[in-house]
């Protein structure tokens, strides 16, 4: 047992990355080498400051350590305060933060071998990762707001990294804007508060929430606001457009943004404002309901995907629907747990497929096969990565999920429903993956492409027959991920993970959460569903009992409807976006502009060409018409105030 | 004397203005001599100002044409800032005047003077000649390129500046016949005392002053000059007018609003106003940047938008008893920022432009490795315009929403985000093209020493702003006391 964790070390728990990225930045980018040793350096030092942390807040059974608030900016009734909050959520969120962020760093030492932008990479991954573990310390919301778009600037500048692929600028176009558009509602939320409470700092938002200081409507709308926020960063529906895109960037980020940081801020910010929500039943339930249907429509279409990464980011969104439904039921704890057990399955997942990646040149699961024999330790830790996913006893998966089940079961059925034919269809599409990739025989694979780009740089010259096992510095990340998918579920078993979460909840908000005992019944039937979904999937894809073909046929329009992703990325892209919005609003004032008020001057224009002076033109019409607006203005205004004010 | 004393910027500018065209003509084409003098003139006038601070010499000056407070003091160094910024940001662009050269800072000297002037002028009288003096120098500033589009742009920003001059002063005459003074403070007392009868009159006054001054504001509907001469003036002048021009604009409306219609009969009525405008302004602005390709033009029509949100300040006046009202604090700290980021994105963009010789927004691709230093300046003006932290147009947006919240015009803050969000689109794209496009050519382009200085000024203030803005704060908040 150390000593308490003095304030210090928590500031340079986040504060160290984000120095690193300053670091590289200004002086060490000519050495790409020690850019990724520094980062790795540095984060794993983050890393071991977060053990203290968490070893601090265990003392203190996941309370606050009530450092003292820093006032940092007034500006009349004002106060702008910087502050840390470290109780037992926070504690959990580092842990996962660090431990994933640093194993990443690691296997990205591989991966990212001999890519002409290393320093870069490193760089935005320093940045990235000292963003989110600024956004789980910040005590006020304001502070908390600014790491908020930090972390999506980051995920925008690394989704993007090569940026020479058209694809990868829109994937990181598209996900700036989709999440921004969630920001929004938080960004009001916000305002809204501050002009409600005055207040900014999160823990006395909440004591005026407990004590029923704000209006039962006002935290509706309020915790409507930070959901939507949370919708866009943790991809849920109908906002989760962005996600599958962003496998554009290097597969370690994939695996950074999808367990540990960006998608993690939301569930991590609704869990953080657990009392808010937990004092509004609507906000409770839109929270469930959207974290449902999230779960079950992100699932459906990670049936047909044919690309690795983007099956393995549907099951993200899907697995992200999972912890939200757990926190609208009340799970606080349940959420959080699946959150972290998610955490290191889904980095390894993400980190299996960058090496089979590396191994075939290639995403796309019908041109694998068979790589098991190539590639026995990606195999291996996959499949247990796979199964924790699943949910199959007794591996880390298993747990969480079973726990959310529980609370579900018992505060609202028919979502636990739900979340079991979610089950099913998990552990369908993953048992899809496992038996596409790496069973029945190898299909060849692509040739190394040229460049830079899709594949890391280094020596592919034969991969084309031979795909091989990754390098040590790939593989050993992954090892030690896949020991901790099997391990991790053991934590909450006597209850202590649940014990550290809640700690800090103030006695009304814990009266609220969901308490249930383990339920063998529900336990058995998860299982069940789990092992039904991956009978069916070795049936089509392992045993090739059934036929894929058949099935797709059978289907047809549903399969349709799915592949085309429901139609929404078409909807939003081409109807709202292109046609609405930028054909519509901002064309109509720019033809208004340009055309309107213009076109006098185009018509004189046509009149006059041939006395092509331009000087002639401005006397001609332009400003006449410029001068018609003043006089219409102002006889708008005054007409404007007489009419509201006479 | 002490009148003269408390004129002594403005003073010094002009007589350094005439040294420069006299000595012109002594020792024709000294480059270097008309930036150094040029520069002189500008710190001998901030000298001034701040001796005026050590002296206490607060207070009015010939009989009350012209005072000397906080607020005036705030706007001088302003403006002596902004002057030498622009001034450095010439040295190299003028370079392509064969002739001139001396008139060009000569001019620039005198605008400045108009500038300090109008923010320090309490008569209808001595506002209009002032209004006159930073006019008359900029229109001939516009058009200093002398080819076809320059001379449009200055022919056009001419005579519609006559135009809203012409409105200006029949709301002046408005004035002067409710209160039969052209002294503020008199005009104050009359309009203190009115009743039904006077009101038309006196929304008329309003509405003519607020639209005559709202040219110089650039706010819609009396913005349609900005794109045509923005993209037309030599670009330090641009510059100097999106900022200079814009401040001088806001600093006399000021004046004239809450000095001499202050009356709670009627600053609703304004306050309104100025809330429509605000959106409005913030609303179409955003909309039309959101689909141009030059890059002066969008900056003009995001100055448009910026200038909606510097209303906002003006629309929050009311204030809970005993708390100060931000509205006025947040404009002027808002002008501040904004002076510092809208300056270091339009250097920039003249480092740039000297080079390609194009402002087209697709000419940007890959200006990250083409000038990185340039590109990383851009990229934080770009996101100080937007408002995103740690820079100073976070802190200045914060600061006046806040002034909104207070004042309950929680719509007009939904409005203001709102238009945040899509503002990111255009400014971002900017930033994309320098950073994620492929560059159109492999030459490097470097600022010279006065553009690198300018940069580097304007990218520390905007970056100190944003960490410390308590400095700016106070300030800011001691000039709008003047008007408590």
């Amino acid at each position: 047992m150390l000593n308490t964790v003095p304030e210090a070390v928590v500031w340079a728990i986040f504060l160290l990355p984000i120095s690193s990225f300053v670091i590289i930045g200004l002086f060490a980018r000519p050495w790409p080498r020690w850019c990724g040793y520094i980062t790795i350096a540095v984060v794993g030092l983050s890393f071991l400051l977060s053990l203290w942390v968490l070893d601090s807040v265990i003392q203190e059974d996941g309370r606050d350590l009530a450092f003292a608030t820093h006032q940092w900016l007034t500006v009349g009734s004002l106060t702008v305060n910087l502050g840390l909050t470290v109780d037992g959520l926070t504690a959990i969120m580092l842990m996962v933060v660090t431990s994933v962020s640093f194993l990443v760093q690691v296997y990205s030492q591989g991966y990212m071998h001999g890519d002409p932008g290393y320093s870069r990479y490193y760089a935005f991954m320093s940045l990235f990762t000292g963003s989110m573990l600024g956004l789980v310390l910040a005590e006020n919301l304001i502070m908390l707001y600014v790491f908020w778009e930090l972390v999506g600037l980051c995920s925008y500048l690394l989704i993007g990294f090569w940026f020479e692929r058209p694809a990868a600028r829109a994937a990181a176009t598209k996900a700036f804007i989709v999440t921004r558009l969630g920001d929004l509602g938080f960004l009001t939320a916000i305002i809204l508060i501050w002009s409600q409470t005055g207040e900014l700092d999160i823990p006395r938002i909440q004591e005026m929430a407990m004590a029923g200081a704000i209006g039962d409507v006002i935290l509706t709308w309020l915790a409507a606001g930070v959901f939507a926020g949370a919708m866009g960063k943790s991809a849920q529906f109908p906002l989760h457009v962005w996600l599958p895109d962003a496998m554009e960037g290097p597969t370690p980020v994939s695996a950074l943004i999808h367990a540990a940081t960006m998608v993690a801020a939301g569930v991590y910010l609704v869990a953080r404002l657990f009392p808010i929500f937990s004092a509004s039943d609507v906000a409770m339930n839109t929270v469930a309901v959207v974290g449902g249907i999230t779960a079950v429509v992100a699932a459906s279409m990670g049936i047909v995907m044919t690309d690795i990464k983007r099956v393995i980011a549907y099951s993200t969104i899907s697995q992200l629907g999972y912890m939200m439904l757990g926190l609208g039921v009340g799970g606080l704890a349940a959420g959080v747990f699946h959150l972290l057990n998610h955490a290191f399955f889904k980095a390894l997942l993400f980190l299996g497929a960058g090496s089979v990646n590396h191994a075939t040149n290639t995403f796309d699961m019908r041109k694998m096969g068979g790589l098991r024999r190539f590639m026995p330790w990606t195999f291996t830790t996959f499949v247990i990565a796979a199964l924790s996913l699943a949910g199959i006893f007794p591996l880390s998966g298993f747990w969480s999920k079973d726990e959310i089940l529980t609370d579900a079961w018992d505060e609202r059925r028919a979502l636990a429903w739900v979340g079991l034919v979610v089950a099913f269809m998990t552990a369908l599409y993953i048992g899809r993956v496992v038996f596409l990739t790496f069973g029945g025989d190898y299909r060849g694979g692509e040739a190394p492409s040229t460049g830079s780009g899709q594949a890391p740089a280094g020596d592919h010259s034969s991969t084309r027959f031979q795909p091989h096992e990754s390098p040590p510095v790939m593989v050993l990340p992954m090892i030690v991920l896949a020991v901790a998918a099997v391990l991790t579920g053991f934590l909450n078993v006597g209850e202590g993970v649940t014990h550290l979460l809640e700690g800090w909840l103030p006695p009304e908000a814990l009266e609220r959460t969901a308490k249930t005992e383990f339920n063998l019944g529900v336990a058995a039937m998860s299982l069940g569903f789990a092992v039904a979904g991956l009978t069916v999937a070795w049936l089509i894809y392992g045993a090739r009992l059934l036929s894929a073909e058949t099935l797709r046929r059978m289907f047809g329009p549903v399969h349709r409807l799915l592949v085309n992703k429901y139609y929404l990325d078409w909807l939003y892209e081409d109807i709202l976006v292109r046609r609405v919005l930028v054909r519509g609003v901002s064309t109509g004032l720019d033809l208004f502009d340009r055309y309107v008020v213009d076109g006098v001057v185009n018509a004189t224009a046509w009149a006059t060409r041939f006395s092509a002076s331009r000087l002639r033109l401005v006397q001609a019409g332009q400003l006449q018409v410029y001068g018609a607006a003043i006089f219409l203005g102002i006889v708008l205004i005054v007409a404007a105030i007489l009419i509201v004010n006479p | 004397m002490a009148s003269i004393d408390r004129l002594g910027p403005e003073l010094i500018l002009l007589i350094f203005a005439g040294i420069i065209i006299l000595a012109d003509l002594v020792v024709p084409r000294w480059r270097s001599g008309l930036v150094a003098a040029s520069l002189l003139g500008v710190a001998g006038s901030i000298v001034w100002s701040v001796t005026l601070v050590a002296r206490d010499m607060r207070g009015g000056a010939f009989d009350g044409a012209l005072v000397v407070d906080d607020f005036s003091l705030f706007f001088s160094f302003l403006f002596a800032g902004i002057a030498a910024l622009v001034i450095l940001a010439s040295i190299e662009y003028v370079d392509r005047f064969v002739r001139h050269q001396a008139e060009y800072y000569a001019l620039i000297l005198a605008s400045t003077a108009g500038m300090m002037l109008l923010a320090a002028t309490t008569d209808l009288i001595a506002i209009f000649i002032a209004l006159e003096l930073t006019g008359v120098c900029l229109y001939i500033l516009v058009a200093f390129l002398k080819d076809v589009r320059s001379s449009e742009a200055g022919l056009k920003y001419l005579l519609l500046g006559a135009l809203s001059t012409a409105v200006t002063l029949y709301g002046m005459a408005f004035l002067f016949g409710l209160s039969g003074s052209t002294n503020l403070t008199d005009i104050a007392n009359v309009v203190a005392q009115a009743n039904d009868d006077t009101r038309a009159a006196l929304v008329m006054a309003m509405v003519l002053l607020a639209a005559g001054l709202g040219f110089k504001m650039a706010v819609v509907p009396f913005q349609m000059w900005v794109p045509d001469v923005y993209e037309g003036a030599p670009t330090p002048i641009t510059a100097y007018l999106s900022v200079g021009s814009k401040a001088a604009g806001f600093a006399v409306v000021m004046r004239i609003f809450m000095e001499a219609l202050d009356a709670r009969f009627i600053s609703g009525d304004w306050a309104n106003m100025f809330a429509g405008i605000a959106a409005v302004s913030m609303t179409v602005g955003n909309l039309i940047a959101l689909t141009q390709t030059n890059i002066k033009r969008m900056l003009g029509y995001s100055s448009i938008a910026q200038a909606g949100n510097f209303l906002v300040g003006l629309a929050a006046i009311s204030a809970a008893d005993g708390e100060l009202a931000l509205g006025a604090s947040g404009v002027l700290f808002f002008l501040a920022a904004y002076a510092f980021t809208n300056l270091g994105a339009f250097i920039a963009i003249i480092a740039i432009s000297n080079r390609t010789g194009s402002d087209e927004i697709g000419d940007y691709a890959g200006m990250s490795r083409r000038a990185p230093l340039l590109a990383l300046g851009l990229t934080l003006c770009l996101v100080s315009l937007t408002g995103i932290p740690p820079t100073a147009g976070f802190i200045a947006k914060v600061y006046i929403f806040n002034a909104a919240v207070q004042s309950d015009l929680v719509w007009l803050v939904i409005v203001g985000v709102l238009n945040s969000v899509v503002s990111v689109y255009y400014y971002l794209r900017v930033v994309l093209q320098m950073y994620l496009e492929a560059p159109v050519s492999e030459e490097r382009i470097a600022a010279g020493p006065a553009l690198g200085l300018a940069m580097a000024i304007a990218s520390a203030g905007v970056l100190f702003i944003g960490i410390l803005p308590f400095p700016l704060l106070e300030a800011a908040e001691a000039a709008a006391q003047v008007f408590g």
